[in-house]
């Protein structure tokens, strides 16, 4: 199939635009709708961008109410930093993601492995828990939690709702994620590769080691990603399972919305954002590298 | 493949790999179903606590009440229509992407807002429709008077779109980069007008990918209450309000869990619906 690739670029039929000269009387009217199209899109551009900016333009507004630019300042900023609940909230935020990444990858990897090489009973329904577990939405996962943490509470006196539930809840739906995620990855790979380091001596653990978790990396790290990003987004869950002393970034958020507006919201706002777009800038340039 | 090596080894590495994974799912995601469904059927006790006798009566309250059944209406309604300017506004996005010749930075502008947090999203909203917002000081700037924007059903839908418009473009950008464009040059050479080739060439391609992602859209949608609650301001009550409210304020967790139950089947059935059309590849492609 590739071979053909330098001819193909002068007559690459299969192209949108590349038979054209056989129905001319269209060629007019598509330039119409393509310049129609880019002018549509980045309007939708903008409406996805609009509040992003305007978050970001009024944490540097020195006016506290309103949306008139009344000067630059950095006041908010440094009051954000001042605010010493703020950094505990992070330090929550992180340890949780951390956490509840590290344990739902590792499992989510094995199960993916065990779904893709083996054949057990179950198999369709275990699958189907998967599918199921991404799509209900997530308020019925929260106090489906709350319920059970409650229950074994009432019976064994443990354990209060606090940063081990959290970590619990965000598991429970990131290794549906991972799992979902390397299985793909595992589809595409060619099981010969194993069969030979088996045929080669190596064992299950060795073939394993070296064989198929290097050429299932790529999509081990994109697992973790989308799992680490899910738990630092996640609102409902936590609602439902945190208690007191384990508040994270997003219930801060929300409770500080549900006051009104506030000018140092718009600040941590913007830090939030600046750091998503670093680390998935960080990401693409470092997935391009590795070609 | 390896069926010459001894059944008992690839037993035990079954167990391994699966074991640790089908564990948490069955305590962690199947046990608490079962208890959300055993809670529905229970009543509510002293103190908000669960107690007996067992019965369907949760059930029969939120059936026999006009109340319920208009929230249950509503949720559907905002959420159908709501996706459906989703698609409105995604479905030529996602042409005008797999089109461009920098396809990888428009496709990380709208990963962006996609991994933006969801509360600060939903905060913008609140930003720009409030009557000091952005919107109003534009009106007014041109000396007509304030609209009431927030809260209101309208801001409710405008950050709905607004939300789940990532996840309805992205599924279907990767429909739309498979889509074999010389079926259109057949139709063409077969003598069809643009618009009838476009219909019944192009269109149909893109079939699984506008399921997909219309399911990625509505069923959040649905359930949402962080939406309705923060820009409806008390107005909006969907069903995910209902749920939040017996499980915080008022405190009966058997109705709670019996209106639960209720949206998972709904979600259930829209899924089963689903898979009935798509199949297990369609399953994979709501990942």
């Amino acid at each position: 199939m590739p071979a053909p690739k330098a001819r193909g670029a002068w007559t690459n039929w299969s192209e949108p635009g590349g038979n054209r000269n056989s129905t001319p009387s269209y060629a007019y009217l598509e330039r119409i709708m393509k310049r129609l199209l880019s002018v549509y899109a980045w309007l939708v551009f903008a409406f996805l961008y609009l509040p992003i900016v305007v978050i970001v333009a009024l944490s540097f507004n020195k006016s506290r109410y309103g949306v008139s630019w009344t000067g630059f300042t950095l006041e908010w900023y440094s009051r954000l930093f001042a605010n010493e609940r703020v950094l505990e909230y992070l330090g929550n935020t992180l340890v949780v993601a951390t956490v509840s990444t590290t344990v739902s990858t590792i499992i989510g990897t094995l199960l993916a492995v065990g779904l893709v090489r083996y054949r057990f009973r179950l198999q369709n329904g275990l699958r189907y828990l998967l599918y199921t577990t991404v799509v209900v939405p997530d308020i019925v996962m929260g106090i489906s939690l709350l319920l059970l943490f409650a229950e074994v509470r009432s019976l064994i006196g443990w354990p209060r709702l606090s940063l081990l539930t959290i970590i619990l809840g965000h598991i429970s739906f990131q290794i549906a994620y991972v799992t979902l995620v390397v299985r793909a990855r595992l589809m595409l790979l060619d099981p010969a590769l194993e069969e030979a380091a088996l045929d080669l001596g190596a064992n299950n653990w060795r073939t394993f080691r070296e064989v198929t978790l290097p050429l299932i990396s790529p999509g081990v790290v994109s697992g973790a990603l989308l799992a680490f990003s899910l738990s630092l987004d996640d609102f409902v869950v936590t609602f439902f399972t945190s208690g007191s002393g384990s508040t994270t970034l997003p219930l801060y958020i929300y409770s500080a919305v549900k006051l009104g507006v506030s000018p140092e919201i718009h600040a941590l706002s913007t830090l939030m954002v600046g750091a998503t777009i670093l680390v998935l800038v960080l990401g693409v340039l470092f997935w391009r590298n590795r070609g | 493949m390896r069926e010459s090596r001894g059944g008992s080894e690839r037993l035990r590495l079954a167990w391994i790999t699966v074991g640790p994974g089908a564990f948490w799912l069955l305590l962690f995601v199947l046990i608490p179903t079962l208890l959300m469904f055993v809670a529905s059927l229970l009543s509510r006790g002293d103190f908000g606590t669960l107690s007996l006798p067992l019965g369907l009566r949760n059930y029969l309250r939120f059936f026999s009440d006009p109340v319920y059944l208009e929230i249950i209406g509503l949720s559907v309604w905002i959420g159908f229509w709501s996706t459906l300017l989703t698609i409105v506004l995604g479905y030529p996005l996602a042409f005008y992407i797999a089109g461009s010749k920098r396809k990888q930075v428009l496709l990380l502008m709208v990963i962006i807002p996609f991994f933006t947090n969801f509360l600060i999203r939903v905060y913008a909203w609140i930003v720009i429709l409030q009557k000091e917002g952005l919107v109003n000081a534009f009106i007014t700037a041109f000396g007509l008077p304030p609209a009431d924007l927030f809260p209101s059903t309208f801001a409710v839908y405008l950050a709905s779109v607004y939300t789940y418009l990532p996840f309805f473009v992205l599924p279907l950008y990767a429909a739309v980069e498979r889509i074999d464009w010389s079926l259109l040059e057949a139709a063409y050479d077969l003598g069809a007008p643009p618009v009838r080739a476009f219909w019944e060439a192009i269109f149909p391609q893109t079939v699984p990918g506008l399921f997909a992602g219309f399911l990625l859209t509505f069923i959040p949608a649905v359930g949402t209450f962080v939406i309705s609650d923060l820009l409806g301001g008390g107005k909006v009550v969907l069903i995910g309000n209902l749920i939040q409210q017996q499980f915080t304020s008022a405190q009966n967790w058997a109705f709670g869990s019996a209106v639960s139950m209720i949206l998972m089947a709904l979600v259930l059935l829209g899924l089963w619906l689903y898979a009935r059309t798509q199949g297990e590849r369609g399953m994979d492609q709501l990942v």
